[in-house]
């Protein structure tokens, strides 16, 4: 009778004979991980990783009950979280996660950003990052529509509206979007198509990109081991001891996904996501209307700025403003090519600074100017 | 002199009513009343208010004579000049055009067209032809000079503002004295449900005096008519109790019917309290306990069934509530609750067939329902603990996994 070791060494033998995964393993057992005060950083992004797993595997649970359509959707979420068993807590996780998501995947972005890991050879590592960033924000987006209730159809108003300021592409932006003129059962199944079709494929094809990226240059070294000799260089084994560590922050993070998910199925404060009532298009906007909270700082910062700027639309200076920031920090690697001691290199550091001061006060001031 | 002429003039404009769209000049009447008459509150102060003036009437074709010439003297010797009413004219004044259907169909078609007709069935009319000239004539309650369409808040026959208007001769102690008749109506009636829905909450649909007196026709609703007045929107409980054994004990006790348990002008919202045979109880100033009165049986059955319906509801009300403040989905439950309410609503209007055999199966109906969405509330919660079990079992778990690997961690890194 062989033992379970040596059928699966066999199975091993049998595999790596026709695919050649020895290499591969060798290579991840060889692979180091940097230890230094800032190495918490690097669990972020298996966090953002971790939750993306969490979204496709409840989405698809929560896929089996619910039906696109203005006539069936708001109804089949309220099946789900009613009737169907445990079909509450799937949503409740779908939800958490997804907002939880955003937020590692925003921390992942910043950290990267603060300790400069994007420099060479790392650009196009960063460029597939912020393409995972803007899918990822797009998923929110798009899956905010599905439950076709009140607060979810008038928001997705504003939202494809303020596309439709963009200059030159404004109209067809939003008519892509919307599929019609306005926001109607058309735009439901459409963004379904976009939530469950277009984004995970996108996702999954760019994720893989950057995971490769990852695992070929491995993790970014800090900018002040550059003058050191490697003797000073304290590094871990990628294989297993990085990987349990990620694998005890992702156990931590279900923990929290669990009990937050029990406890507040429906969100808790202005993070909610309760059904409320079905959406009417006849009806007035509720009030306090108001979109997700990682659009907050961009819905407060057009609120605040005036109806005219040199002729034109404060909203459409907004939006053009907004659009040129997102390139400028998309290109950042390009940009930022200094030495460590560098004076533009603190310049960009504020930069970074003064973008998230007016993230967070913008955000705080959409909430509590409500 | 001066009086008589201020009644000329607040006369003029109702005798405008009959003039033909045409004569819109307003001619001399208006340009010398308002430059001679001082005020506010005068004829010529008011009348840009006046719907008359906005259909184009002028002074002259209420008032008649020649509104071209300048001397007042030459203007009353004019043809045609009728100048301002007796109280006891005014009615058959205003009534020279409204009376006349092919007149008033040039202004507006749907305008009845019989309210003189009407007035003089009222008591109001009644008293004028009479000679007494306090009673109410047209202008006591549409004004005069600066009249206004009765479905306009500015008029004094607006629905919320017709109990006042009544109440500016009715609440009069002094004014009334003679007529023998009480002044405190309209003060039970502001504290009435109705005159509260209609006074406070402006509620147009809540009825005001004439909806149950009549307008033009006012009268005092006779014996046999209230219910039939109480009738015209409370129909089902007007229904119910006609086919109720009070209905014939009324008649033959000289009772009136809905007014007798309710009251009138000043009905309160009814409270199951009325119901029964308790201390508030209404039913128990007729019937007694003993002599076998089937009456006073019903009514105390009735009330202990009510009482659980209520209780039930409230009941399952609360353990809802308390399952919605958990987080958990009570939709259903929340529907199943208003069809509680309803059986609820429903049964209060069967009180009024005062037969516990039709009453009963409503009652029972409605504190089964109430037990069965209870029992789901309790469910709910019990729901809520197993997820709260569950959470806490997969937490203990999962902490563990997550101590081995830490443990794990720690010993190859040692």
């Amino acid at each position: 009778m062989p033992s379970i070791k040596s059928v699966g060494l066999r199975l091993f033998d049998w595999v790596d004979d026709r695919v050649q995964i020895k290499a591969l393993v060798d290579y991840m057992a060889h692979k180091s991980v940097p230890r230094h005060d800032h190495e918490i950083w690097y669990y972020f992004g298996g966090l953002s990783l971790f939750f993306f797993i969490i979204q496709v595997c409840s989405g698809i649970l929560l896929l089996l009950y619910y039906r696109p359509g203005a006539d069936s959707a708001y109804e089949s979420v309220q099946f789900i979280i009613s009737k169907v068993q445990f079909g509450w807590l799937i949503r409740a996780i779908h939800s958490w996660s997804a907002n939880l998501m955003i937020l590692a995947v925003v921390i992942h972005m910043f950290s990267v950003f603060f300790t400069r890991a994007y420099r060479k050879p790392r650009e196009i590592t960063w460029l597939t990052g912020m393409g995972l960033l803007g899918l990822v924000l797009f998923f929110g987006f798009s899956g905010y529509l599905l439950p076709w209730n009140e607060l979810a159809f008038f928001a997705t108003k504003v939202g494809t509206g303020m596309a439709g300021v963009v200059p030159l592409a404004g109209g067809f932006l939003m008519k892509l979007l919307r599929g019609s003129d306005e926001v109607t059962g058309a735009t439901i199944t459409r963004f379904f198509g976009f939530h469950v079709a277009v984004l995970p494929a996108l996702f999954t094809a760019v994720l893989t990109v950057h995971l490769l990226l990852v695992q070929r240059q491995g993790m970014s070294e800090p900018e002040s081991w550059e003058s050191r000799p490697e003797s000073q260089k304290r590094r871990m084994p990628f294989f297993p001891n990085f990987l349990l560590r990620d694998l005890l922050v992702w156990l931590i993070a279900l923990n929290v996904l669990a009990i937050l998910a029990v406890f507040f199925p429906y969100g808790i404060g202005p993070l909610h996501w309760d059904l409320g009532l079905k959406a009417d298009p006849f009806s007035s906007p509720p009030a306090h209307i108001r979109p997700e909270w990682y659009f907050m700082f961009m819905f407060q910062s057009l609120k605040f700025l005036p109806a005219k700027i040199l002729l034109v639309d404060g909203e459409v200076v907004g939006i053009i403003g907004f659009g040129l920031a997102g390139v400028f920090w998309t290109l950042i690697p390009f940009f930022d090519r200094t030495t460590e001691k560098g004076r533009r290199k603190r310049l960009y550091a504020y930069t970074g600074l003064v973008a998230v001061m007016f993230v967070l006060v913008m955000t705080f001031l959409g909430y509590i100017l409500d | 002199m001066r009086h008589r002429i201020l009644f000329l003039l607040l006369t003029l404009s109702i005798v405008a009513l009959s003039a033909p769209v045409a004569a819109a000049d307003e001619g001399n009447c208006f340009s010398c009343h308002n430059e001679w008459e001082e005020g506010k509150d005068t004829p010529s102060k008011r009348w840009p208010a006046d719907i008359h003036k906005d259909a184009g009437l002028t002074c002259s074709d209420c008032h008649g004579g020649d509104p071209s010439l300048d001397d007042m003297d030459a203007v009353r010797a004019s043809k045609g000049y009728r100048g301002a009413p007796k109280a006891t004219e005014i009615p058959g004044f205003c009534g020279r055009c409204h009376g006349d259907a092919a007149y008033m169909n040039k202004y507006n078609p749907s305008l009845p067209i019989d309210q003189w007709e009407k007035y003089k069935t009222s008591m109001h009319g009644m008293r004028l032809a009479k000679g007494d000239v306090k009673a109410a004539t047209c202008i006591s309650c549409h004004s005069v000079h600066n009249i206004a369409p009765a479905n306009t808040p500015t008029s004094t026959v607006y629905a919320i503002n017709i109990p006042k208007t009544c109440a500016a001769c009715h609440a009069n102690a002094a004014y009334m004295a003679g007529y023998n008749i009480p002044t405190d109506q309209y003060d039970k009636f502001a504290k009435s449900v109705h005159g509260v829905a209609l006074l406070e909450k402006e509620d147009i649909g809540a009825p005001a005096c004439n909806d149950c007196h009549g307008n033009h026709g006012a009268l005092p609703p006779g014996i046999d008519d209230i219910s039939a007045v109480c009738g015209l929107c409370h129909a089902k409980n007007a229904m119910l109790f006609d086919q109720s054994p009070h209905k014939q004990a009324f008649q033959e006790q000289n009772l009136p019917q809905c007014e007798t348990c309710h009251s009138n002008h000043d009905i309160i919202k009814p409270m199951d309290a009325m119901i029964g045979t308790g201390p508030e109880s209404l039913c128990s100033n007729c019937h007694s306990q003993g002599d076998g009165d089937k009456g006073y049986a019903t009514a105390q059955a009735v009330s202990v069934m009510l009482d659980s319906l209520v209780k039930t509801e409230q009941k399952a009300t609360d353990v809802i509530a308390r399952a919605e403040q958990k987080g958990m989905s009570v939709t259903d439950q929340l529907f199943a609750l208003k069809d509680v309410h309803s059986t609820l609503i429903e049964s209060r209007t069967l009180i009024h067939s005062f037969t516990l055999e039709k009453i009963k199966p409503e009652l029972d109906k409605g504190i089964q329902l109430g037990a069965a969405v209870y029992q789901q509330g309790l469910e709910i919660l019990g729901e809520y603990s197993f997820r709260r079990t569950g959470l806490g079992v997969a937490t203990i778990l999962i902490t563990f996994v997550a101590l081995l690997i830490w443990l794990k961690i720690r010993r190859i890194e040692r």
